[in-house]
């Protein structure tokens, strides 16, 4: 990953290189805000964790390329990895989430670990275990501003981040399907009781979340500009750090977590090596997880005894 | 004789026999570990330091690198009290993939080289540690200390009300199911007489954590099918050698919807001893 480790560190230009590395931090951590998003409304509402997002995320990716590879606008590219991976999210669904219901949190946890590990094999046998490269550059013209260089792909990268967080912002706040999906996630059996047909707020959470995966794989293969099977175990697994830090009782604490945990990690890069980033991410969520299990945004909500 | 080929497959069944019943110690009290892979790591390159740099023999090494892993899984233990369920598995998860970076990072032991210059030991020597690990734990089975694993691991409340000390039983497992997790390290290394820091990855407590699923959680010997399963069925089923992780994956789900417990339980255990004695 070449995440800007380019970059001299001359005193002069020091200033420019921070701000440099926080624009590329906030790039990855947008990536990592909408996988973190795709995971915590399946977390918040259903109290579940599904695995098999790390590979709805990348299969995203492969859906994205394919139609960006047939030479078809970009907007359509993403549509397509969130359409794709929706679908897959919802077979996941019926298959693997259903028939638990009624079972202890973890063996619905244990199922969707069975679906990652078919659509990584799936994906290694169709694609390849080499990555795919994209061709020709998209997006590639760079802007700078102030010395800092910013470039048309990171640019898009943040802008859809943006329009698909407020898109799934209005779902959830403004219409009567994300109400059911509040309401669910505050009392499944109140929320019955008043007629919210629970199984299809499920199918709605997985879908919902399903196409923030999707969106988020096409997203990190044009940023990177290739594509491998196993970038769901990757960054996919890290956006389950994401999103504990910013607390899984609530969905929105994934925006404060994302872009902080991607200039973390792209501080950690260009100041202490990049080996030491995993090591980082991985125990800031474990003294969270210790020390503070409702997450940065977290408040101290009397249901959360519940699902820990 | 048998060859080399299939000496190598009985290895890596009884190298992840021994994984497994990491896992299934901790999870008989209840606690889920997506982290093992990372006391596997602590072994493997303990065991390894300690015969390669340091001249160790081998067997003095795999019990030194035991005992300490069983420390640190007591270290480890005693926060992990305070989560449940899927909290504790995500950050089990996060502990293996911090040890794996730690590694990365260990520039004294390869770092991401890997390391090498280990002995290669014995079939016989590999199975000689995983089949007394797997007695002690079946005799273990039919002791006092296992049902009070199993109070915990059914209601932790009221096995406190009754007495048991929840935490002692909790902590105690994840240091035995550490310990038992290095000692696959161990071998793992002086078997494959190289290791690097994605051996011991997340995809590694994956493979743990499906052999018990499959096997049998609740009973010793379901870890043994299970590793066995996992290892050879697909040197028999040659057309899934692509397949075989989609059909792992698969045979997963349906386990959980048809046989929540796993090919082997009690029942069976007890089914195909009687019908032995007979």
């Amino acid at each position: 990953m070449l995440i800007g480790c380019l970059f001299e560190l001359d005193t002069r230009k020091t200033i420019h290189v921070l701000a440099q590395q926080l624009v590329n931090g906030l790039t990855l951590g947008a990536v990592y805000t909408l996988i973190a998003l795709s995971f915590s409304l399946v977390m918040g509402i259903l109290g579940v964790l599904n695995l098999a997002i790390t590979e709805l995320f990348m299969l995203g990716g492969y859906f994205g390329f394919a139609v960006i590879m047939a030479h078809l606008p970009l907007p359509l590219a993403l549509a397509a990895g969130m359409a794709g991976s929706a679908i897959v999210a919802i077979v996941i669904e019926k298959l693997g989430y259903q028939p638990f219901r009624a079972a202890p949190v973890v063996t619905p946890m244990l199922s969707t670990l069975g679906f990652s590990i078919i659509l990584q094999n799936v994906a290694t046998n169709l694609w390849g275990s080499d990555p795919l490269q994209l061709t020709d550059e998209v997006l590639a013209q760079r802007y700078t501003l102030g010395g800092v260089s910013v470039s048309a792909m990171q640019l898009t990268v943040m802008g859809a981040t943006i329009v698909l967080v407020a898109a799934l912002a209005f779902v959830v706040q403004r219409t009567s399907m994300g109400r059911a999906l509040r309401a669910v996630a505050e009392n499944r059996d109140v929320a019955r009781l008043l007629g919210v047909s629970a199984s299809r707020v499920t199918l709605i959470a997985f879908m919902l979340s399903g196409a923030l995966a999707g969106a988020a794989g096409v997203l990190i293969g044009l940023h990177y500009a290739a594509i491998t099977p196993y970038i769901g175990v990757e960054i996919g697994l890290k956006a389950i750090a994401v999103m504990v830090i910013g607390g899984t009782t609530q969905i929105w604490g994934a925006l404060i977590a994302g872009p902080l945990i991607g200039v973390l990690e792209v501080m950690t890069v260009a100041y202490g090596g990049s080996q030491v980033r995993d090591f980082v991410v991985y125990g800031f969520m474990i003294l969270i997880l210790l020390l503070r299990p409702q997450g940065l945004l977290g408040g101290s909500r009397s249901d959360q005894g519940q699902r820990v | 004789m048998m060859s080399t080929y299939s000496a190598g497959l009985l290895a890596d069944v009884g190298i992840l026999l021994l994984g497994a019943l990491s896992v299934y110690i901790i999870l008989a009290t209840g606690q889920l570990s997506l982290g093992n892979a990372g006391f596997m790591g602590i072994g493997a390159y303990m065991t390894s330091y300690l015969t390669v740099t340091a001249g160790v023999p081998v067997t003095l090494a795999l019990v030194i690198a035991a005992m300490a892993s069983g420390a640190i899984g007591v270290v480890v233990g005693f926060p992990a009290l305070r989560l449940k369920g899927i909290y504790l598995a995500m950050a089990t998860l996060g502990f293996g993939e911090m040890v794996r970076s730690l590694f990365l990072n260990l520039g004294a032991m390869g770092g991401s080289e890997g390391f090498h210059g280990m002995h290669h030991i014995s079939l016989g020597y590999i199975w000689t540690w995983a089949a007394a690990i797997l007695l002690l734990i079946v005799i273990l089975e039919r002791s006092r200390v296992w049902l009070d694993m199993r109070a915990v691991r059914d209601d932790e409340i009221a096995a406190g009300l009754v007495g048991l000390n929840a935490t002692t039983i909790k902590v105690g497992a994840f240091g035995f199911g550490a310990a038992v997790a290095a000692i696959s390290g161990g071998l793992f290394a002086h078997h494959h007489v190289y290791i690097e820091p994605g051996n011991f990855s997340f995809e590694r407590s994956v493979d743990f954590v499906l052999a018990v699923i499959l096997g049998g959680s609740t009973v010793g010997p379901g870890a043994l099918v299970g590793a066995a399963l996992l290892v050879m069925l697909p040197e028999y089923l040659r057309f899934l050698a692509d397949w075989r992780f989609a059909a792992f994956g698969a045979l997963l789900v349906a386990m959980l919807l048809v046989r929540r417990q796993g090919l082997l339980d009690r029942a069976t255990l007890r089914a195909f001893t009687l019908r032995r004695a007979a």
